[in-house]
């Protein structure tokens, strides 16, 4: 019944809140409604009649807080992406956002372990489990953390940087990566991903091909993108053009560049930020396989 | 002309020169990865199922099926000839695109054809049809064998099980999406 849907998905967005405000994170309120977005090769954003966009991801005014010294801020906001209608996708969605200064993404697996653990505290007190295509999921038993390099060769028997070369990536992640991180019983986390996949994530100092990016995964459902951030405005530039050219090539509209943004990224602390679907961690609560069955109207029934 | 955008349940394209119905879709795009969008079709001559992948920017043709209500003419080996009332065009079908609908085609039934083009692909017939029995056992009274039905022969060859009352010459309803006797038609 979706009266029920609706209440756990209220007490979910409650307990997020709590969570964060427990400690200490100051919950942010930024325009929907910008100028400019990253640019990103894959994500196109909703534009309105005036030349202005819905925000793809509150990250360019959040960023911009962190540089003005805010230290710990988080958002629930929603988010748009043109095109974007599946099973797992809204077009208008709930995301959360939290990012931390003088932190890298360590941090923020630290922080996606305990909040799931008090998510599911607070909304499953019985299960204390999270459910997903008849898969039980436990966010207190240990989490593992694979390499992206690894799941793929361990999962897919393949070369990540071979895919990636043949534009197979997203279809080995998604028909032999993420359906075998389902088989865990606790969250997975994958991490350092390959550079060109980060637009906005800082390359391991150690390593220029691999960035300080992790993709977190429960039940083989997709729920959160977290990286250490970039804060090199030259580099970021140069990431946004590149993002630009590849979508001029792809026959997509070659989006502005968030120049203030650019231009305050300079200050930025090393820093950490991660988006996670609250949709989605709702329909994990739920135990649902459907985005439909979790929010109060899809766009077909408007 | 469809493009990946237009991909949903019950959308029906051409693929290889064939009409497909689209009766599985889910659009998959892992975090700032490309859009994928998973189909699993069936081929609407044939049944054979398809399973395909497409990426943004692909396109297709769309499959213009109509469905026209036709009247069965005749069968002449393998191959049923319908006719359509008002345009007096006539279809030719052949048995295997009929499936079952043989069992119940009888001269002047109404059904609704699904034109591909020139071709006819599929049949829908009445939920029910009234056929003659032409062949069938008599009933002995006072039978304790226990047998609730017996075997009997309709007049376009379909042989189907009945209760054992229905005699030779007596005009049976048939639900035509079971294949059984459904009732009696009386007087």
């Amino acid at each position: 019944m979706k009266s029920d849907a609706l209440w756990l998905r209220a007490q979910v967005i409650k307990a997020v809140r709590d969570f964060f405000w427990e400690r200490g994170f100051l919950e942010v309120e930024t325009p929907l409604l910008i100028p400019a977005n990253a640019p990103e090769e894959h994500i196109n954003p909703v534009f309105t009649t005036s030349s202005w966009q819905l925000q793809t991801s509150p990250e360019i005014c959040m960023k911009r807080l962190l540089s003005a010294g805010h230290q710990s801020l988080f958002q629930i906001s929603r988010c748009w992406r043109s095109g974007e209608r599946g099973s797992r996708h809204l077009s208008e969605f709930t995301m959360l956002e939290w990012y931390r200064a003088d932190c890298n993404y360590q941090n923020l697996m630290t922080d996606s372990e305990e909040l799931l653990q008090y998510v599911v505290e607070i909304c499953r007190p019985d299960s204390r489990c999270f459910g997903y295509k008849d898969i039980t999921i436990n966010p207190c038993a240990p989490w593992e953390r694979i390499t992206v390099q690894e799941s793929f060769s361990r999962f897919g028997n393949r070369d990540v940087w071979d895919c990636l070369r043949k534009g197979l990536y997203e279809e080995i992640l998604t028909s032999l990566v993420e359906p075998a991180l389902a088989g865990f019983a606790a969250p997975v986390i994958l991490y350092d991903y390959p550079a060109e996949l980060a637009a906005l994530a800082r390359v391991k100092p150690e390593n220029k091909n691999l960035a300080e990016r992790f993709e977190l995964y429960v039940g083989g459902l997709e729920l959160a993108n977290g990286f250490s951030e970039l804060n090199d405005p030259l580099e970021q530039r140069r990431r946004f053009e590149e993002a630009n050219a590849a979508r001029s090539c792809a026959g997509h509209a070659v989006l502005p560049l968030p120049e203030p943004f650019l231009y305050t990224l300079g200050v930025m602390p090393d820093s950490a930020g991660i988006a996670l679907g609250i949709d989605r961690l709702v329909m994990l609560t739920a135990g649902v396989d459907s985005i439909d069955e979790i929010v109060a109207f899809t766009p077909e029934e408007l | 002309m469809y493009t990946v955008a237009d991909l949903k349940k019950g959308l029906k394209i051409i693929l290889d020169g064939d009409p497909y119905l689209v009766i599985a879709f889910d659009f998959v795009k892992p975090g700032k990865g490309q859009a994928l969008y998973r189909t699993k079709m069936r081929n609407m001559i044939n049944g054979s199922l398809l399973d395909r992948t497409y990426r943004s920017g692909e396109s297709f043709e769309s499959a213009n099926l109509e469905e026209r209500t036709m009247e069965f003419l005749y069968k002449e080996g393998d191959h049923y000839t319908f006719m359509d009332q008002q345009t007096y065009e006539q279809v030719v079908m052949e048995e295997e695109a009929l499936g079952d609908a043989k069992n119940y085609l009888l001269e002047n039934l109404k059904a609704e054809v699904m034109l591909f083009g020139e071709k006819a692909i599929g049949i829908s017939l009445p939920n029910f049809v009234n056929l003659r029995v032409t062949a069938t056992e008599q009933w002995a009274k006072g039978d304790t064998s226990g047998n609730d039905s017996k075997p009997a022969t309709v007049e376009t060859g379909y042989v189907l099980r009945v209760p054992p009352f229905i005699e030779e010459g007596e005009l049976i309803v048939i639900d035509t999406r079971t294949g059984e006797y459904s009732t009696r038609v009386k007087g």
